[in-house]
């Protein structure tokens, strides 16, 4: 993975004793809330209901064991022993106190990393796909192109203070786990007819508000013009993206109201005028950037373990874990395996110190020291050799980390909802702690198949519901939490904007409807249909009878 | 209002006009593009110094073509989240040529300081004299660039190239 | 008149707070003054000015309260959870609204 330099290094600790300056300046009546706010938002730190709030950038999702167990001690330190991963790859602690805060960046800076860019008008923390440099259908590890990204955006002069904030995600692999079209520009690493890699570039995908998925204004980008293209999307955007109303600020707004092909063309003209000048990454740089992503040392292992293959037949408990939690590697003889952060009746998205701690010994044992945070608010350890599956799946029992739910309906995403944010209008905590409790039963659950079900506390849409199969939205209705449904979203290669499938439901219904969604789908479905499959050949209809038929 | 320029705080010999005001008879004056666009025969016939404010709406491209006949170009920021200027001040800088003052207006923030500068700023209206020492504080803090813009400072991948030459 | 509280975050450390009887801020939602008229409304409203003017408190607002019980209770859910900590969380030690 990546390391710091002494330029990164020089530059983090600048910044960090910067803040420190600010704080200080803030602390002693030098600066007001007015004033501070913006400078505290480019650290990353918001202030939330009960306490500060600080959200720390996790580079497309990829951890180092020194890093993780930093963050652990942060969470022990300076908060309330625990940390919650969101679905940006990001981690946020939920009561760090002001004046801590410096020290808080400097124990990051330490490890190499940073608050920077987790907040305001900016180009954010870029995503990437969580099985990046793993992935058995991978092209191109996206981390190379994404820290290239990471790098020309920080601290960019000319889009520091954009319309709205600014979202890129990167897939290598075909297989979409980025959700590269919810993304202000998702970027997918192709190979064109003649063997080259390139970027089919997709801009003013989002979701909040006003839900867009992005439309490809480029298939095919030459790599090495990467930047210049970039930096031509949002020069267009910076100059004419709308700054009267705040909802109607993102990219996907003005790609939608001049339309894609005017919006295409802007971006065209201005790319012509600087490509190929300072801004491309000079001959060499991708290369070397893309040395820190090599593959580890694998070792050479036989397809066929035979401790993992035993220990599938005697132990069910592990067999159903391996058939939800375990993905094929590139590699033969490894796997790459997802750590549930989605226990029935947990936090969807927390892991405690202790676990933290617990799961960076597991990355040093089983996988390279690494540790990867997936959008849909898990940890994975990429590299596992087959033969370690059995001991690494019984210290994960022991942990409480290795529900075989991935990809099921308890494998629920969250925003932290009204119990935390200050901007949202219902809770979204304790209906997915219901959810995972009424579907706590595996068996049924792997009935069910594979299901995405997403919860948002309001419209911003943190929970991702747009892109759920099954979509819950928490509104405020005179003062009482009701929850609306949305049906057939997705945020995979076969993205899509979930419906509305009616009136909202009361608190104590929600988890009853989804249930009769559930059901009303095992109805229908046939033989090998997902949920969504059902969903797209039957449509609303069903689910409409179903659940508002009889009220 | 003060003027810091090149890190200090300097006389401001340009008068601002706004659109309804009468032209004084002598001196350097800076006026709107709308106005420029109107009066441009007439302004062009004055023996003192020439200067365009542009608006965060109004486009660079618009005065490209006069730049050879003004010594200054003022951008508006009519709020510090208001970005367009950055890049009508790159535009100016790096695309069109514009070697004359280049003047930040309007709501010109202490910590935003450093990225005007990259982007090709010289000249500063600040709110008081603080501001000398906050621009020494502004320009010393960051040391590491991570890309090209219009102030000529080195970037990271520059000094990683210098140090580690490629073959 | 609808009964009123004070409340806002304490700037070390964001914690909420409330304006209290004597003049002061606690962590406690009892302790809070009510106010039921314009003119105690009008005095709170300064004080919280001036807290945040100091450097105590940021973003000092009004909130609907109602006592039952003995206690003092926040009209909206969004207030009971901010007085009372977050519903359900990680934290151990917090009781539900």
């Amino acid at each position: 993975m990546y390391r710091y330099d002494e330029f990164d290094a020089a530059f983090v600790h600048q910044r960090v004793e910067q803040f420190r300056d600010q704080v200080a300046r803030r602390l002693n009546g030098s600066l007001s809330e007015d004033e501070f706010r913006p400078l505290r938002l480019m650290n990353g730190l918001y202030l939330q209901l009960h306490a500060y709030m600080l959200r720390v950038a996790i580079p497309y999702g990829t951890l180092s064991s020194r890093q993780l167990r930093a963050l652990a001690e942060i969470a022990r330190r300076y908060d309330k022993g625990y940390g919650h991963f969101t679905t940006r790859q990001n981690i946020q602690f939920n009561w760090p106190a002001l004046a801590d805060i410096p020290d808080i960046l400097l124990a990051l800076a330490e490890v190499e990393m940073h608050a920077i860019q987790t907040s305001g008008n900016c180009i954010r923390n870029v995503t990437a796909d969580a099985f990046a440099g793993a992935a058995a259908d991978e092209i191109e590890d996206p981390r190379v192109t994404c820290e290239i990204i990471r790098q020309w955006s920080t601290l960019h002069p000319e889009f520091s203070f954009l319309p709205r904030k600014f979202k890129i995600a990167v897939t290598g692999a075909p297989t979409d786990r980025a959700a590269v079209a919810v993304h202000d520009i998702g970027l997918k690493i192709v190979r064109n007819d003649a063997g080259e890699i390139g970027f089919e570039v997709a801009v003013g995908g989002g979701q909040g508000r006003t839900p867009m998925l992005a439309k490809v204004i480029r298939p095919f980008l030459p790599r090495r013009h990467l930047l210049s293209y970039l930096e031509a999307i949002l020069r267009v955007y910076n100059q004419l993206g709308r700054r009267d109303n705040l909802y109607k600020s993102r990219i996907k707004i003005l790609v939608h109201e001049v339309g894609t092909e005017t919006l295409t063309q802007m971006v065209e003209d201005e790319w012509a005028l600087i490509k190929d000048g300072p801004v491309e990454l000079p001959a060499g740089e991708q290369e070397r950037i893309g040395r820190y992503f090599a593959p580890p040392p694998f070792a050479n292992l036989p397809a066929e373990a035979p401790r993992y293959e035993a220990e599938r037949h005697r132990n069910e408990a592990f067999a159903a874990w391996t058939r939800t939690n375990v993905e094929a590697h590139r590699q033969q003889g490894y796997a790459i395996v997802t750590l549930s952060l989605k226990p029935a009746g947990g936090v969807p998205g927390d892991a405690t110190a202790e676990q933290m701690d617990a799961i960076a010994d597991l990355a040093d044992r089983h996988s390279f020291g690494e540790i990867r945070v997936s959008h849909h608010q898990n940890l994975i350890l990429a590299h596992v050799p087959r033969a370690d599956l059995p001991d690494l799946w019984r210290a994960l029992v022991a942990l409480g980390l290795a529900t075989a739910n991935i990809g099921r309906v308890s494998d629920i995403i969250a925003c932290p909802g009204l119990d935390f944010c200050s901007l949202a209008n219902a809770r979204s905590i304790p209906v997915a702690q219901r959810l995972s409790e009424r579907f706590r039963d595996l068996d049924r659950a792997h009935d069910i198949g594979e299901l995405r079900l997403n919860i948002s506390g309001c419209i911003n849409a943190c929970g991702h519901h747009h892109v759920g199969h099954i979509g819950i939205l928490g509104v405020d209705k005179k003062g009482e939490e009701f929850y609306q449904i949305t049906l057939g979203g997705s945020s995979a290669e076969d993205a899509a904007l979930g419906a509305l499938v009616g009136p909202a439901f009361a608190a104590d219904q929600v988890v009853d409807a989804v249930e009769t969604i559930i059901e009303t789908y095992r109805a229908h479905r046939r033989t090998g249909e997902r949920f969504l499959d059902t969903y797209r050949r039957v449509g609303l209809a069903p689910f409409k009878e179903s659940l508002y038929a009889t009220a | 209002m003060p003027l810091l320029k090149n890190g200090s705080l300097v006389d401001d010999p340009w008068i601002s006009v706004a659109d309804g005001e009468p032209l004084p008879a002598e001196g350097a004056i800076i006026v709107s593009l709308t106005r420029w666009q109107k009066e441009r025969a007439n302004l062009i016939a004055r023996a003192n110094g020439l200067g365009v404010r542009l608006a965060a709406a109004d486009h660079a491209g618009a005065i490209a073509a006069d730049l050879p006949l003004l010594a200054l170009i003022a951008l508006e920021f009519p709020t510090f989240r208001d970005g367009r200027a950055y890049s009508s001040a790159r535009l100016l800088r790096e695309r069109f040529g514009f070697k004359g003052e280049l003047r930040a207006v309007g709501n010109v923030l202490r910590d935003q300081l450093l990225f005007m500068h990259r982007c090709g700023f010289d000249a500063f209206e600040v709110k008081d004299t603080a501001a000398v020492d906050e621009w020494k504080q502004a320009m010393s803090e960051i040391s590491v660039f991570y890309q090209a813009a219009a102030d000529g400072r080195a970037t990271a991948i520059q000094l990683r190239q210098q140090r580690r030459p490629q073959s | 008149m609808k009964p009123q509280i004070l409340t806002a975050n304490r700037l070390r450390d964001g914690i909420v707070v409330f304006f209290t009887r004597d003049g002061g801020w606690s962590e406690r939602i009892d302790d809070s003054r009510l106010s039921d008229d314009e003119a105690s409304r009008a005095e709170m409203v300064a004080a919280g000015e001036r807290a945040a003017a100091a450097g105590t408190v940021v973003g000092p607002y009004l909130i609907d309260a109602a006592v039952s019980g003995g206690h003092i209770r926040a009209d909206r859910l969004r207030e009971r959870i901010r007085a009372a900590g977050p519903t359900a969380g990680s934290e151990q030690t917090l009781k539900y609204v």
